[in-house]
């Protein structure tokens, strides 16, 4: 327990075409490492075509406590949505 | 699962009335709790204890299994049983990621596994003895697993959910595999049909109690389902699991060793025989016939891994160093 | 065998069925001393690593015996080649049933053999045999990842700790010994070499030497020179480990003949 294989977050790109999605978490020294690992205990049903480790210590989160200042002053920006403006059903799909 | 700046950290919070009450509504409002998110110190310490025990479960779960790979029948069973010890593995560790965000390392649970301070599932504590364990275990250990899991892919905490989400898929061929082997047996030769029916005798009842002591005398039950992060009661489940295993075993033509076993009509479900919790008891405190043995597995590969893990660090001090220093130039 | 084979059928050549048994053999013995692993890894994460690398090679040993078996045509199948000979009659290469030992000397038999395997089967995917092509075709993939995966450790090992560096070197002098027999031909070997069907494992020393050269550089490691190399794989002349390995995976063939699983 001297000191612990650091942690990195694993995401997976399932196919061409689509993002890297955060797929899970491992154990390991280095980058290199951390990929094979990454490939070896989440791609094993053939769940991606790409991979991204990141080391967890890297990611800066937002505060949960500031949720609320952070989000929800866009709740009543609705003239952001299509569906805020009336057009005539005669227009058509636009 | 990136909470993990809070390792160490203190997760403290002043627990007024109103917070518990707030926090308890968005439970009940079925709303997920994440990593960051304040929350009780009770409902961390019983996530952090029941993830981490699950997550043993797998890993010790490897041992009586792993039993057999060595001996497996046929290439395609050996292939099989691999790939499923492989995946307990690959369920304990998305489960120690997803007790990780709660500010535990995977290092600290797997010294308390070491020191026998962590449980884990008590079922695991005993022999595998024959092929036909594999094919039980694999029907029934994993099919009671299962029926434990499902309802955990909804728990109240969001990484713990996700993790079991993925558990659940992968474990869908688990039982199908095992009982495939029971079957084969049970359709093979007398002496393979008495292995297939020595295996039920012998793992019937402890697949039983891994649904835990009865709801009378569950210690930490009526808490844990408010904060939904259980969803049914011990006996709920246990119920479920008679009734949908009691007619797989007669397709089979083997017998449930409960001589009281019987349809009931108007619970719609058996009536079982009683399960012996002094057995129960005795296993989970240390005294099944492999308690040691697991654990002493477990710590022999831990500490004879010792040298690859400093190894492995010391290596990547090196790189980073060669790198910084390439860097300077 | 060579008769059976002879005897077996007119079409084919008449080694391929102890050439393929060959290959076979090494990937199922390899495959089976890797599952050995499961469960009792340094860390979790080589407990998946390992287990996937044994069902590559297991996959692989699958398709080969099916393979030997038809060639044969006598109503034996894969799990009857796998399990129902006898020691003297396995012909897989020394190295590949090496007892374990520590991870130093797994991951370096590891890459020993994956780095002969690779080019082998890289050449083999233009073989005129359909079965060879198709096995090559997955197999050079498999085995570019094991090169790597087991590449990556001798160089942390080599290069980690003192006491990981002296682990390394013991496994080096433990198991280059067996490496001379990873480029010997036997004769029925020799005999699809010379069809055209199976790549000559001469060719491979060049690819192999610059492999393990490229790692041993990076990891801190000498190569040494070997006064007595082993050989005999091939001729089903085996260490001790074998039969016990035998003993244990046939075990349940064994005691319940002609049972089904």
């Amino acid at each position: 327990m001297a000191h612990e294989t650091p942690l990195w977050e694993v995401f997976i790109r399932p196919r061409n075409g689509l993002s890297h999605k955060h797929v899970g978490s491992l154990h390991a020294a280095d980058e290199v490492l951390a990929l094979q690992a990454a490939r070896d205990v989440y791609t094993r049903r053939g769940e991606g075509v790409s991979i991204w480790v990141v080391p967890s210590k890297a990611i800066t989160a937002s505060d949960p406590d500031r949720a609320a200042e952070d989000f929800e002053p866009t709740a009543d920006k609705i003239y952001r949505h299509p569906t805020f403006y009336e057009i005539p059903d005669e227009v058509g799909h636009m | 699962m990136y909470s993990q700046g809070l390792i160490g950290a203190d997760g403290a919070t002043e627990e007024t009335p109103e917070f518990l009450a707030r926090f308890q509504a968005r439970i009940d409002a079925e709303e997920k709790i994440e990593p960051n998110d304040a929350m009780p110190e009770g409902y961390r310490r019983t996530l952090v204890r029941q993830i981490g025990q699950h997550a043993h479960s797998e890993i010790v779960g490897m041992l009586p299994e792993g039993n057999w790979i060595t001996r497996a029948p046929s290439l395609k069973r050996k292939a099989a049983l691999l790939a499923k010890v492989q995946d307990e593995g690959g369920h304990g560790l998305y489960l120690y990621a997803a007790a990780e965000t709660l500010g535990v390392s995977r290092e600290q649970m797997t010294e308390e596994l070491l020191s026998g301070k962590a449980k884990y599932s008590s079922i695991f504590n005993y022999p595998t003895l024959s092929w036909a364990d594999i094919g039980v275990i694999g029907w029934l250990v994993d099919g009671a697993a299962i029926m434990n899991q499902i309802p955990l892919c909804r728990c109240s905490y969001g990484p713990y959910a996700r993790a079991m989400i993925r558990i659940c898929k992968e474990e869908s061929f688990h039982q199908r595999q095992g009982y495939e082997i029971v079957m084969t047996l049970a359709r093979g030769t007398p002496a393979q049909k008495e292995m297939a029916q020595d295996a039920l005798n012998r793992w019937w009842w402890p697949s039983l109690m891994m649904f835990g002591p009865s709801d009378a005398d569950s210690q930490h039950s009526d808490q844990s389902m408010r904060w939904k992060i259980k969803r049914f009661t011990n006996d709920e489940l246990r119920q479920k699991f008679i009734d949908a295993t009691v007619p797989q075993a007669e397709f089979l033509g083997l017998s449930v060793p409960d001589p009281e076993l019987r349809w009931n009509e108007a619970k719609g479900g058996y009536d079982h025989g009683p399960i012996d919790w002094d057995e129960f008891w005795r296993v989970v405190k240390g005294g099944g016939q492999m308690n040691v043995d697991r654990i002493r597995d477990r710590k022999k590969a831990w500490d004879e891994g010792a040298w690859v893990r400093e190894a492995a660090l010391a290596h990547a001090e090196k790189r980073a160093a060669r790198k910084a220093a390439l860097a300077a130039e | 065998m060579a008769e059976q084979a002879l005897t077996g059928g007119s079409d084919p050549h008449p080694a391929l069925f102890d050439a393929v048994l060959e290959l076979a053999d090494d990937h199922l013995i390899l495959g089976h001393r890797l599952s050995e692993w499961c469960g009792h890894a340094p860390m979790l994460e080589e407990d998946l690593a390992l287990p996937n690398m044994a069902l590559d090679l297991i996959g692989t040993a699958r398709t080969l015996y099916d393979y030997a078996a038809r060639q044969e045509g006598k109503g034996r199948g894969e799990d009857d080649l796998a399990f129902l000979r006898v020691e003297r009659e396995y012909r897989n290469l020394l190295i590949c049933e090496r007892p374990n030992g520590d991870f130093a000397q797994t991951m370096l038999r590891q890459l020993y053999f994956a780095a002969v395997m690779e080019p082998y089967w890289a050449a083999a995917v233009d073989s005129p045999d359909a079965v060879i092509r198709g096995v090559a075709g997955k197999a050079v993939k498999e085995m570019a990842y094991h090169v790597r995966h087991a590449g990556e450790w001798v160089i942390r090992l080599g290069d980690g700790t003192d006491e990981s560096a002296a682990r390394m070197r013991a496994a080096v002098a433990e198991l280059h010994r067996f490496t001379g027999e990873l480029f010997e031909e036997s004769t029925a070997s020799a005999a699809l070499v010379e069809g055209g069907v199976l790549p000559a494992r001469g060719d491979l020393r060049g690819p192999w030497d610059r492999v393990i050269g490229m790692v041993f550089a990076e990891a801190g490691l000498e190569v040494p020179e070997v006064p007595f190399p082993q050989t005999g794989g091939r001729r089903g002349l085996h260490g001790e480990a074998l039969g016990h390995l035998l003993a244990e995976m046939q075990y349940l063939q064994r005691a319940y003949p002609g049972a089904t699983w």
